[in-house]
């Protein structure tokens, strides 16, 4: 790629940063070129967030008919799953399920959910009083 | 506290990190040629390796593998360690060996680190960074995919540091010890090329190297069918990422092998590698052209099995350029 062909499109980093891309210069020599972005890198990355917020919805529709604790929300919108999810809560897989069960998610104690609100970085007030939007 | 350490941005953090810490200590390495001397090129399909649920496609070889294999070549020493579970005695480790004005390369999660736009911040666990500096509760950073250097605070380090999940970094951290004075760049480069070439064309399993590109290829044809127009799409969109948003200079990689084959032909005295980089020149520009298609079949996750089976072509054509491309590179390394 040539280097005034490094395309400058508004990209992902949101003009907080811009990207190294390696280019050719009128010499044909290889210069290190700073790029703001690239649409189709805008597209791919956005499908990924899709891909996130679609999961959040399926969760949050599973809270609102009782079939899923509010973990399940924090889970979804931290991009974890059950087993990244009991890695940063230092409980065996199995655990977290039954937490993700309404009943189970009741009887949680106060440690236990200071530990998950610590992980998903909220408080837990919002953890517990969590309300699907709609 | 803050030492005084050049902010190098580069395309990959990993060569990035090294570079700018050999630097530091006077050897002018660049990121490309820390990247083929560590044989930083390659092509892996894993299917039972699962990234947000999707398998992984790779245009690199294992994180950390290009840091051990540039540093044993050269005979650097560096020093490396891991503090499973210890995430204070980390945090202390590092502060010790800041006082002895030693920049220090560290492993860390994606998903932590606050200076990030939030469109990078997923859970990957191989980033790499250099710490160069300290002052209260503040650490000075220099992330080589930041534009400019930036700070994170005690807590927000340590929590990248202790990232869980795959390739969690278990408080990593690095910094070379002992730098021969002269060092033999060609006998290096040889063998980085020699790997390379190698890995690229004769692993005997069908998911690696330019084998492995056509595999893909054949899977991502009938991805639409398979997993539906939807699936098929995030699919397609996570190995455009790969190639061209996890740090790769663009192209998955290939324009900064390019860019090394431009100073090997400078370090040999030999216009061949001139030739070559050329012909990888092309080969990244075809990677682009891909990216660029599959996007477009990735926008609006539209079924068009047309727009599948024109990118499944693209992976063929290229799968052929990068097996010619390394059958000459070897032969001119004999």
């Amino acid at each position: 790629m040539e280097k005034d062909k490094v395309p400058q499109d508004e990209g992902i980093t949101g003009g907080v940063s811009r990207e190294v891309q390696y280019a050719i210069d009128e010499n044909g020599k290889y210069i290190k070129v700073m790029s703001t972005g690239w649409e189709p890198k805008n597209i791919v990355n956005n499908l990924a967030w899709e891909d996130i917020q679609e999961m959040v919805e399926i969760a949050d529709e599973k809270i609102k008919t009782g079939k899923a604790s509010p973990i399940l929300h924090f889970m979804a919108k931290t991009q974890m799953d059950v087993t990244l999810l009991s890695d940063y809560i230092e409980l065996p897989k199995w655990k977290v399920k039954r937490h993700l069960k309404p009943k189970c998610f009741k009887k949680l104690k106060q440690e236990q959910l200071e530990n998950y609100a610590k992980t998903f970085e909220i408080s837990v007030d919002e953890l517990v009083n969590f309300k699907p939007e709609k | 506290m803050k030492l005084d350490f050049e902010h190098i941005p580069a395309g990959h953090c990993e060569n990035g990190v090294i570079s700018s810490l050999l630097k530091y200590h006077g050897l002018n390495l660049s990121e490309a040629m820390i990247f083929g001397i560590g044989s930083g090129y390659f092509f892996a399909y894993m299917p039972f390796v699962k990234v947000n649920g999707i398998p992984l496609a790779s245009f690199r070889p294992v994180p950390g593998m290009i840091f051990s294999k540039a540093a044993k070549r050269l005979g650097i020493k560096m020093k490396k360690q891991t503090f499973r579970k210890q995430p204070k005695r980390a945090m202390d480790e590092l502060d010790k060996v800041l006082e002895k004005k030693l920049p220090v390369g560290i492993q860390s999660g994606v998903y932590h680190l606050t200076y990030f736009p939030p469109a990078y911040r997923f859970h990957f666990n191989a980033h790499n960074l250099t710490v160069y500096g300290k002052e209260n509760d503040t650490y000075f950073i220099s992330d080589p995919v930041m534009e400019y250097p930036t700070t994170l605070t005690y807590n927000e380090l340590k929590k990248s540091r202790f990232a869980k999940g795959p390739l969690s970094p278990n408080g990593k951290m690095y910094y070379p010890i002992n730098i021969p004075e002269k060092i033999d760049l060609k006998p290096a480069i040889l063998k980085g090329i020699k790997q390379t070439a190698d890995w690229m064309l004769t692993i005997p399993v069908p998911l690696f190297g330019v084998k492995g590109i056509r595999y893909l290829s054949k899977r991502v044809r009938n991805w639409p069918e398979k997993l539906g127009p939807k699936k098929a799409a995030s699919y397609l969109a996570q190995l455009v990422r790969m190639l061209e948003e996890i740090g790769t200079g663009g192209a998955g990689f290939r324009f900064i092998y390019a860019a090394f084959l431009q100073e090997v032909a400078e370090v040999m005295q030999d216009d061949r590698y001139n030739e070559q980089s050329k012909e990888m020149t092309k080969i990244g520009d075809k990677w682009r052209n891909f990216s660029s298609k599959a996007a477009q079949t990735c926008k609006g996750r539209s079924a068009d099995p047309d727009g599948y089976n024109t990118v499944a072509n693209l992976m063929l054509e290229i799968a052929d350029d990068e097996e010619k491309f390394f059958t000459k590179l070897k032969k001119l390394i004999k």
